[in-house]
This record gives C-alpha cells, sequence and structure tokens, in this order.
C-alpha cells in the first residue's frame, strides 16, 4: 500500500509542487466564497504641531505578481469638485483595493453632502466618527481594509485617525498600516515618539531620563517617511514601485511624488 | 423544480431597490443604525467566522483587535475602573494606547474587552439610548435598565460573531453604585467586582487578596492599578499604560493613563514587590 502511494501524481512531490493535483480528477470539488483578494502596499500617517503627512506606496500586488506600478492608495476626500482642490481631509486604505476604492468613494460623497447641507467642510473629528460607522455597517460582511484618516483638528493641530477593518478607531500621533506595518511601526515608535530613548548620563539603570516629547518639524517627517519607505522596499515584496505623499498644512493640501526602488 | 426556482427566483445579493442604499446620503438620519450589510452566502456566521477569527483559522485574512485587562469593583467612595490598554491581532501589537474606558456619559462608564469595534460602536450606540431616556423621561437612565438595553441589543445578535465582555459602571440616586458585566453571550451580571478579558486571573488574583469594602479612595485607586500591573507583567496580551477612573456620585474622574514600565520599577524598587525580577542577568 505504501509502495502505491507514492504516485507522485496523486499527492506526492512532482516536477513542480504547485502542478500536483491534490485530488483525482472528476472529484467533487468545494467551492467557497472567498471575495477578498490582498493587493499588498503599505501606508503611513505622521501628524505635527500645524501638519500631517499621509504617505503610501503605489504598488498593487496579487500573489507574487505586480498588477500595477502606478495605483495610489492616498487619497484626497470632500471637495467641493471632483478636480479635490480645495479638499481638507484626506483617506488611505490598504487592503484590498476594490473594498478601499468602495469605501472611499461612499465616504467622500458622505463628506460632499455633508458640505452641500451645512454649508461648511467637515471636521477631521465628525468623518473619523462618520468613518467608523460606516466600516461598522459592514460588521458581518467586513470591507477587507485598514483605513487611515488625516486632516487637521479644530485647533489646528495635524490628527490622525486609524482603523481597524469592522470601525474601532483612534486618534494616534504616527500609524503605519498594511503589508509592512510589521516593519514600519517600531522605526516610527522610536523615531516620532521617541520610545526606548533616553538621555545619556541623566541617571543610573531604571532612573534614566527619558528623552522630551519634543514635536517635529514638517522637513524631519517627511525625511523619515520617505526613510520609513525606503527601508520597506529593501526587506518586503509588496512595496515598492512609487511614493505617494500628501502634506496636508493650513494652506491645503500639497501632493508629492517620489520614486521607489522597483525590482 | 429547480428550473421553475431559477427562472422566477433571483439571486439573493440581487438588491431590489438600489436607490436605498443611496438614501443615507441625502438623508442626514442616525448613522448608528441597526442595519449591517451581509454577505450574500446562506451561513453569514459561519463565513464570517472562517474570515475573521483568528482562533477557528489562524490565517483569517481579517483580523480583529483583542486581548485586554480590564477591572471594576464597588466599594466604600463608589467605584473603581481600571483597564490596560494594549489591542492585540494575532501575536502583533496593533496598538499600546487603546483607550479601553469609554465615557457613554458623564456618569457612566463602559469597558471594553474582546473586539474593539463591537465595544465602541454599542457602547456609542447604548449612550444615545440612555440620552434618548433621559429626554423621553425626564431623568436619568439607571445603571440596570442601561446595561439591560446593551444585554438584550447583543442577545438578539447572537450566533452572529459579535465579540465583546463589557462592565458598566455608574452611581445614580436611585441605585447608589451599580456595576453589570455584560457579555456577547447575552450574560448579564450584576456584582461587587469583576475582572474580564486575557488577564482577568491574574488581576483577580491580586485584587481578591487586598480587597476590603472599606477602602479608601486612594487605597482603592492604588488597589485598581496594582491589579492590572500584576496582569500586564504575566499576561502577554496585556500592556501598555494602565488607565484609571473612579465612579462617584458626581460623576466619573479620571486618574491618568500611565504608563507601566515605569510604574513597575517603582513598585519593585520603592515597595520591593516582584523580587523575583532582576536586573542582571543571572
Amino acid at each position: 500500500m505504501t509502495m502505491f502511494s507514492q504516485n507522485p501524481l496523486m499527492n506526492g512531490p512532482n516536477y513542480s509542487f504547485s502542478q500536483t493535483p491534490t485530488m483525482a480528477s472528476g472529484a467533487n470539488k468545494e467551492h467557497s466564497f472567498y471575495p477578498y483578494t490582498d493587493n499588498g502596499g503599505s501606508t503611513l500617517a505622521i501628524s505635527g504641531n500645524d501638519f500631517m503627512i499621509m504617505a503610501g506606496d503605489t504598488r498593487s500586488t496579487s500573489g507574487y505578481n505586480i498588477n500595477t506600478r502606478y495605483s495610489p492608495k492616498v487619497f484626497k476626500i470632500g471637495g467641493t469638485t471632483s478636480s479635490q482642490d480645495d479638499a481638507t481631509l484626506v483617506l488611505s486604505v490598504v487592503g484590498f483595493a476594490a473594498d478601499g476604492h468602495a469605501l472611499k468613494e461612499k465616504l467622500d460623497a458622505i463628506v460632499k453632502m455633508y458640505r452641500y447641507q451645512h454649508g461648511k467642510p467637515m471636521s477631521v473629528k465628525a468623518c473619523a466618527q462618520r468613518l467608523s460607522t460606516i466600516l461598522y455597517g459592514k460588521r458581518f460582511f467586513p470591507y477587507y481594509v485598514t483605513a487611515i484618516l488625516g486632516g487637521l483638528d479644530e485647533d489646528g493641530k495635524g490628527a490622525v485617525y486609524s482603523y481597524d477593518p469592522v470601525g474601532s478607531y483612534e486618534r494616534e500621533q504616527c500609524r503605519a498600516a498594511g503589508a509592512a506595518a510589521s516593519l514600519i511601526m517600531p522605526f516610527l515608535d522610536n523615531q516620532v515618539n521617541f520610545k526606548n530613548q533616553y538621555i545619556p548620563g541623566s541617571g543610573e539603570g531604571h532612573a534614566l531620563v527619558e528623552r522630551a516629547k519634543d514635536p517635529l518639524p514638517l522637513v524631519v517627517v517627511e525625511a523619515l517617511v520617505k526613510d520609513a519607505f525606503d527601508s520597506a522596499v529593501e526587506r518586503h515584496i509588496e512595496v515598492g514601485d512609487g511614493l505617494s505623499m500628501m502634506l496636508i498644512t493650513k494652506n491645503g493640501i500639497e501632493e508629492k511624488f517620489l520614486p521607489l526602488k522597483k525590482d | 423544480m429547480d428550473t421553475l426556482v431559477a427562472s422566477y427566483g433571483r439571486p439573493m445579493f440581487e438588491k431590489e431597490h438600489v436607490e436605498e442604499d443611496q438614501l443615507e446620503l441625502y438623508q442626514p438620519g442616525p448613522s448608528l443604525s441597526l442595519k449591517f450589510a451581509m454577505p450574500p452566502v446562506a451561513q453569514p456566521s459561519a463565513w464570517l467566522r472562517a474570515a475573521t477569527d483568528d482562533h477557528a483559522n489562524p490565517n483569517c485574512p481579517i483580523k480583529i483587535a483583542h486581548g485586554t485587562t480590564t477591572l471594576a469593583f464597588r466599594f466604600q467612595g463608589g467605584i473603581i475602573v481600571a483597564t490596560d490598554s494594549r489591542a492585540t491581532a494575532g501575536n502583533w501589537i496593533a496598538s499600546q494606547t487603546v483607550k479601553k474606558v469609554i465615557e457613554i456619559n458623564s456618569c457612566l462608564l463602559g469597558t471594553m474587552a474582546g473586539g474593539a469595534a463591537d465595544c465602541q460602536y454599542w457602547l456609542a450606540y447604548l449612550g444615545m439610548q440612555c440620552r434618548l431616556h433621559e429626554l423621553r423621561h425626564k431623568r436619568r437612565i439607571s445603571v440596570a435598565a442601561a446595561s439591560k438595553i446593551l444585554a438584550n441589543l447583543v442577545y438578539s445578535y447572537k450566533g452572529m460573531g459579535l465579540s465583546m465582555g463589557t462592565m458598566c459602571a455608574g452611581v445614580t440616586p436611585s441605585e447608589g453604585p451599580a456595576l453589570y458585566y455584560i457579555d456577547s453571550d447575552g450574560t448579564r451580571l450584576a456584582g461587587n467586582m469583576f475582572c474580564v478579558g486575557s488577564g482577568q486571573t491574574f488581576a483577580y488574583g491580586v485584587l481578591d487578596a487586598e480587597y476590603k469594602y472599606d477602602l479608601s479612595v486612594d487605597e482603592a485607586l492604588a488597589l485598581g492599578s496594582r491589579s492590572i500591573l500584576a496582569a500586564t507583567h504575566r499576561d502577554a496580551y496585556s500592556g501598555g499604560f494602565i488607565n484609571l477612573y473612579h465612579v462617584k456620585e458626581e460623576g466619573w474622574v479620571k486618574h491618568g493613563f500611565n504608563d507601566t514600565n515605569p510604574i513597575f520599577w517603582k513598585t519593585k524598587l520603592e515597595k520591593g514587590e516582584f523580587s523575583n525580577v532582576t536586573s542582571e542577568l543571572v
């Protein structure tokens, strides 16, 4: 019996493992409902005293294939026209691009209607709560996305709101999401929130004084974003090609595009 | 028969009125609604489990934030509510700064364990219902009634995959300090002391040993904080910051959101506890 089970066509290793049929032809195949694809990529948002930066790479993958090298994940939300010239909010979505696109369209329509009905742009706080309920509205059939919302709050300070796929949200200093989140987030903890940074010679052992949490200037944050993505590209196959960045200040949103490695 | 059904039936995912979907854009109605999109399959809950439950399927594509220690106890001066602040998705620490105490209104607090989104959404919904009760009856809702709104609500979604273990704490003129535990199975219990989450046993250990009803306010706050510290020390899924609240007759008071690491070393070096931990690698 053991001898016969060595049949490479039935179950053993073949010339190509992936081509080995795992069951006899003609047998019933179970079809399951799987409406998601992971399109990879990563996004990153950092807030400062009077600005915030939202960034995302522009590679779109499925499995080991690269679908396109330019498919932005960062969008302006709620301008008066489709050009979004006067938008004040940005949304980044990473995960399943189709769900992300549907979510962006829906939020944009709602924020536009809010502007039309109230005669003023939506605050980032209100938009953050609304986005949470939109995501939770699909609690039982979730959007496969990790969203980050950015803007300036009522005091003009940079605001970053991060979400899980079903709408739990939190305001944070910074957040990385997507495929390379686990590569970028520890870097941000150290460089933005100064985690595990102590003043040298300020004390012995546990009495060391923590480095003061001074707010970072825009130029420093912009360099951090670039470095974070260059590093992620170096070690993650789903990240690369281009970096789309939005800088939000009281003067509006400035869009930037930087090349990343394309291998 | 099948051909008959095929010719007269329509696929279940085909929306009858597409306009209905658009309606919410035009009407500024309540956005906290009970209308949820459903996957077009026969067993939505089984499908959802396969897609989101990392216990049932470790390779599930959508990871929902979990893991917690929360506690609340009644004492002579009111109620102490304390939580950690870590959210995990599998082994990944999704956040170290989660606010697990949810301020329902100025005198009612809820705690968050289980699915973060479930707790946030339904406690916000509960806040809305409590405000409506106030407007309709011209008096504040009792903690018993508020907790029952939540318990009945989650019971109606039983088996659908909601995951929450929450405590409602409040002080009202009719009840005095009141504490209820509600979970997504539909359990609703009144009690003096609850610990909820993956680190609950560690918190109970400290709390049971030191708890007395006659604790002073400072002692009670210290005990709440110390119990969470014990849980963050022994439960890998708990950690981050200690979130402390005191609920009094006038309403709740926040007593800080403090990093566990300095508190741990202070407790060890000043009180001589955790002597099992050494700073040398021996």
